[in-house]
């Protein structure tokens, strides 16, 4: 049987995370990270999953404020984590567009050394000008560019974490020999993003390099993450769309010389548990409420229409006025096919609305419902189960919808029924992060690159 | 009272430091080590440690430490081993993005409940320029220093960009901030220009204090706009008396490189044998001698003007160990250093409050 691996992702800044629930607590308080990362490390969690966020959100000019707002810093966030944790796996987004492959290596290598070994970074291809307002070089790339950028950002990174030897520190007192070699870290890069060189300054850490995730669905990701990626982070909803995806990318891995394992496929997953599956639907439905406020149906609805629906009542029916195109109302979030068909959308919505009846609110609860797994313990164990064995993933990274206790029900109740049916660890086997996903494939992969030079 | 604190760098200042006989170089990049100085530095009630960084490739031999973690990382990895100790790691303004510092050194204010500053530094070699490929380099350093004013500009508005009490979880209205509390900062300057606001919340301390370390007039210009805190170099009494007075609008500290030992023989004979297997030559006057030496020698810098020391050890951890168990009591005896720690936050322990927002009050 396969091998479950499961991830805890800090709740983001979207209308999924509850924080209007008498339970919810700080999104930027560091104690709410610790409750987590040590709730996930409890359950034997692989890792620990944080996004980033460069830009506040912004709806039709002003920063959105219907949804949690504020997020701290990636980096400085996971290695403070690695002090109050042991063996989880610590991962976050790290952009490409608006950083230097120089920094960004030189932190990864430094989170490597600092959490001995448990670094993984989750490569983003680009934001858009928006973003870009934020930062000094400014601008961004079109969209041709963006995985052309990621992809030599990625090489010219995994240059600089294998500048280094593994033998190189060798700290000989007596002899006073510290390095074996005076040009350890020597690195020269040119292409057509990056034109660097000189000394990294951070010897080899203990993973080689971190674990590489990517996020991506499009047809330009999918081949990204089959050839550099140690993980994909996607998101399917339905066994069929997981199984296609999942075929789909470790198809493409033979062509770089990879097999199946070395590319795992980790969708995005809410859950919803209860006593019985009953009450866990019943709690379900408060969820999708809790989630979509009146005010944040109108806004949703705003995207779409693309122009001001504050006159109508969420609770009444969807707006008689026609969509207007042009510049997006919505900036910050990632874009949609959805908002891209606007006039079509709607048709589809007042078509769901009048069959089924439904309000501006039960309508956005209807079409932006995403609750993966909703069930008992025992059902929610059992679809898990059934999604890996069967081969629509390889695990899930788990998106409680409070924070930061959202996954304690989980580990408590779910975990101990998977561990029972041997498809989850009950101990840490190894001491990295690619100990725990299986895919040690470092030394090879340095290897080869050292051959190829 | 006098302010103190250490600068941790690698195995410490002086280049052989890494071969005496309580040194781990092999350790440099494990974090048991830097949590270990983080904790003996709190033992001593010290101020903060700061801790240095540079981008650049360090000496081309095999006979020196080279290598080092990111410094705000190793400050985030062990502050949470701490509960007063201040963290002021070192920026590099030439090559970073004000943004990500920003919001960077916020968290580490946020991860160390309200102990974080930072120490700005620019660099102006062209071979650290090279690493990121983006620049003619050389640089004039008074271009070089208006940068880093202004990268200092944009850091401190954006760390105001959030008024304390902008989250308000109003559920009545179904909103999460007053997003009349966040603002734009709208920086635009001669090198760049941010937008903001921030992504992450105000700090808990409001504006994290910032340190610049000076030798030259354009640097002593930047500390006058940007900083809080400022390491000097003196190299004896009137110099630092001359100095304190120049910069007096700030919290005013002498590095001093240390050389500690049971008698001044033995700091003698130490420092002969370490400057026997490496050459060193500091910027900071290097004191070789007993700690209570060392105490004569602080108490009359303090007289002169100064408000606090950045004392570097030659070695680590042998110096640091010698500053919090020898010098720290002999301060305490002369009724010149804390007894215990009265504040929870470094700017409290500096005796800086904490400022409200530049915009609060104001509307977008």
């Amino acid at each position: 049987m396969k091998q479950i691996h499961l991830a805890a992702h800090f709740p983001g800044v979207n209308n999924t995370t509850v924080w209007s629930d008498p339970r919810a607590g700080s999104h930027i308080e560091f104690s709410s990270f610790v409750h987590l990362a040590r709730t996930a490390e409890r359950a034997k969690f692989d890792f620990f999953f944080l996004a980033e966020g460069l830009r506040l959100r912004e709806h039709a000019g002003r920063i959105y404020d219907l949804d949690v707002v504020g997020r701290p810093d990636t980096f400085t966030v996971l290695a403070a984590l690695a002090a109050v944790t042991g063996r989880l796996g610590l991962t976050g987004t790290i952009n490409s567009t608006f950083n230097e492959p120089y920094e960004v290596a030189r932190q990864f290598a430094s989170l490597d050394h600092l959490s001995e070994g448990r670094a993984g970074w989750n490569v983003v291809t680009s934001w858009d000008a928006f973003t870009g307002e934020n930062f000094r070089r400014g601008g961004y790339l079109p969209e041709d560019q963006r995985y052309q950028r990621a992809k030599l950002f990625l090489q010219a990174a995994s240059e600089l974490f294998d500048s280094w030897d593994g033998g190189a520190v060798v700290a000989d007192k007596p002899s006073g020999t510290f390095l074996r070699d005076a040009r350890a870290g020597a690195f020269e890069h040119h292409d057509a993003q990056f034109d660097i060189a000189g000394r990294f300054t951070v010897p080899r850490s203990p993973q080689g390099r971190p674990v590489i995730l990517q996020a991506g669905d499009s047809e330009e990701g999918r081949e990204f993450a089959a050839a550099t990626a140690d993980a994909i982070f996607t998101r399917h909803g339905t066994l069929d769309a997981g199984r296609k995806f999942y075929a789909d990318v470790k198809r493409r891995l033979p062509a770089y010389g990879r097999e199946p394992h070395q590319l795992l496929v980790l969708p995005a997953a809410t859950f919803v548990l209860g006593d019985t599956d009953a009450e866990a639907e019943e709690l379900a439905g408060i969820v999708r409420y809790q989630q979509v406020s009146g005010q944040t149906a109108i806004k949703f609805l705003e995207q779409v229409w693309n122009r001001d629906l504050s006159g109508f009542d969420p609770e009444g029916p969807l707006p008689d006025v026609e969509p207007v195109t042009g510049t997006q109302l919505a900036k910050g979030r990632a874009q949609t096919r959805m908002y891209r068909d606007p006039v079509e959308t709607v048709r589809q919505w007042r078509e769901l609305a009048e069959a089924k009846n439904l309000s501006i609110r039960d309508l956005v609860v209807e079409v932006s419902g995403r609750q993966t797994f909703v069930g008992s313990p025992s059902s929610v164990a059992e679809a898990i189960n059934t999604y890996v064995q069967e081969d629509a993933s390889d695990g899930f990274i788990l998106v409680p919808h409070i924070t930061p206790g959202g996954l304690d029900e989980f580990a408590d109740k779910v975990v101990p029924l998977l561990q029972d049916r041997g498809v989850f660890r009950t101990e840490y086997s190894g001491t990295t992060l690619r100990d725990h996903l299986g895919i040690d494939r470092s030394a090879d992969v340095a290897a080869a690159e050292r051959k190829a030079r | 009272m006098v302010h103190l604190a250490v600068a941790l760098d690698g195995a410490g200042w002086h280049p052989a430091a890494w071969r005496e006989p309580d040194a781990r170089p092999d350790e440099l990049f494990h974090p048991r080590y830097w949590g270990d100085l983080a904790t003996e530095a709190e033992r001593g009630l010290l101020d903060f440690v700061t801790i240095e960084d540079s981008f650049g490739p360090g000496p081309d031999r095999t006979d020196r430490v080279r290598g080092r973690l990111d410094a705000v990382l190793i400050a985030s990895r062990v502050a949470p081993l701490t509960r007063h100790l201040g963290f002021v790691p070192t920026a590099i303004a030439t090559h970073t993005e004000p943004f990500h510092l920003s919001k960077a050194i916020a968290t580490l204010d946020y991860v160390s409940q309200g102990r974080a500053g930072v120490r700005v530094r620019i660099a102006s070699d062209p071979a650290d320029a090279r690493h990121f490929g983006r620049r003619e380099f050389p640089v004039p350093l008074p271009d070089l220093a208006e940068e880093a004013g202004d990268w200092v500009e944009v850091v401190r508005r954006l760390w105001d960009s959030w008024e304390d009490d902008a989250e308000i979880r109003d559920a009545a209205t179904g909103r999460f901030v007053d997003r009349d509390k966040l603002h734009y900062i709208d920086f635009t300057g001669r090198f760049f220009g941010v937008k903001g606001p921030s992504i992450t919340p105000r700090p808990p301390q409001g504006q994290p204090p910032v340190a610049v370390l000076s030798h030259v007039p354009e640097i002593h210009r930047l500390a006058a706009r940007a900083a809080d805190l400022v390491f000097l170099t003196p190299h004896d009494t009137g110099q630092a008396g001359a100095l304190a007075r120049e910069l007096g609008d700030l919290l005013v500290f002498a590095d001093v490189e240390v050389v500690l030992d049971e008698t001044e023989q033995a700091a003698r004979d130490r420092r002969a044998r370490l400057d026997d297997l490496a050459e060193h030559s500091s910027d900071a006057l290097v004191f070789t001698g007993t700690p209570a030496q060392l105490a004569d020698h602080l108490l009359a810098w303090r007289d002169a003007g100064l408000s606090g020391f950045r004392l570097r050890p030659a070695a680590l951890p042998h110096d640091l160990t010698a500053i919090t168990r020898a010098l720290v009591p002999e301060l305490q005896q002369r009724g010149a250093f804390r007894r215990e720690y009265e504040s929870t936050t470094l700017r409290g322990l500096l005796g800086l409050d904490r400022p409200v927002s530049r915009y609060a009050g104001a509307t977008r």
